[in-house]
């Protein structure tokens, strides 16, 4: 399977809240950053949590966000910016040049 | 629509500062870790399996133990969802230690 982002793709993490074990942080649910690398490729957490250790490999992205995106009150630097690993199955492609 | 946020997602909630010193572990925090270390060699437990577990804890459980406490109830909880534990055999060895720690603790 080939990966569906390359660096520099800006990408909206998916704004929906399943039950269960999911490693996508709250706080970047809906939100828009920049691919900056790819961490590697692994199975799944949310199939390994329930046991089920065959599942399909995911592609896992590093993903900036601007600080001033992802918190409404953000007092630091307006260049501040936060690396979070997201797996492929939680982004999706944003369009346009959306900050 | 913003929906509910697990009490174990806590990025960006305050939480107070952060202690800078070290502390040395008790032995049965060692214990825990060491039983956590032979579950995984033994393919019982996987690292999202506990994380999981932990998370399943929820809103007062999860606040109110402690790092390996929390480690101690998740391990045991994969245990018994994979029936290398039966939860007749835990509750007997639990009175047997608790009586073994009462007698000691009185004698």
């Amino acid at each position: 399977m080939s990966d569906q982002f390359a660096i520099g793709d800006r990408v909206r993490v998916r704004r929906t809240y399943p039950p269960g074990h999911v490693r996508a942080p709250y706080f970047t649910r809906g939100k828009t950053g920049v691919v900056t690398g790819i961490a590697g490729h692994y199975r799944n957490p949310e199939d390994l949590a329930y046991g089920r250790f065959d599942g399909e490999v995911l592609p896992l992205y590093r993903v900036r966000f601007e600080q001033t995106a992802l918190w409404e009150d953000y007092q630091g630097g307006p260049k501040d910016s936060a690396i979070v690993d997201v797996y492929e199955n939680w982004l999706e492609p944003e369009k346009g040049g959306g900050r | 629509m913003v929906g509910p946020r697990r009490v174990h997602d806590m990025g960006g909630q305050d939480a107070g500062p952060v202690p800078q010193e070290g502390h040395q572990h008790e032995a049965w925090e060692k214990r825990v870790d060491a039983i956590r270390m032979l579950c995984g060699k033994h393919d019982l437990l996987r690292t999202d399996e506990m994380r999981r577990n932990i998370e399943d804890l929820g809103p007062g459980v999860y606040d109110k133990l402690g790092y390996y406490e929390r480690w101690c109830a998740a391990i045991t909880n994969v245990l018994l969802q994979k029936s290398v534990l039966s939860v007749d055999d835990l509750g007997r060895k639990m009175k047997e230690v608790e009586d073994r720690w009462e007698k000691a603790r009185t004698e």
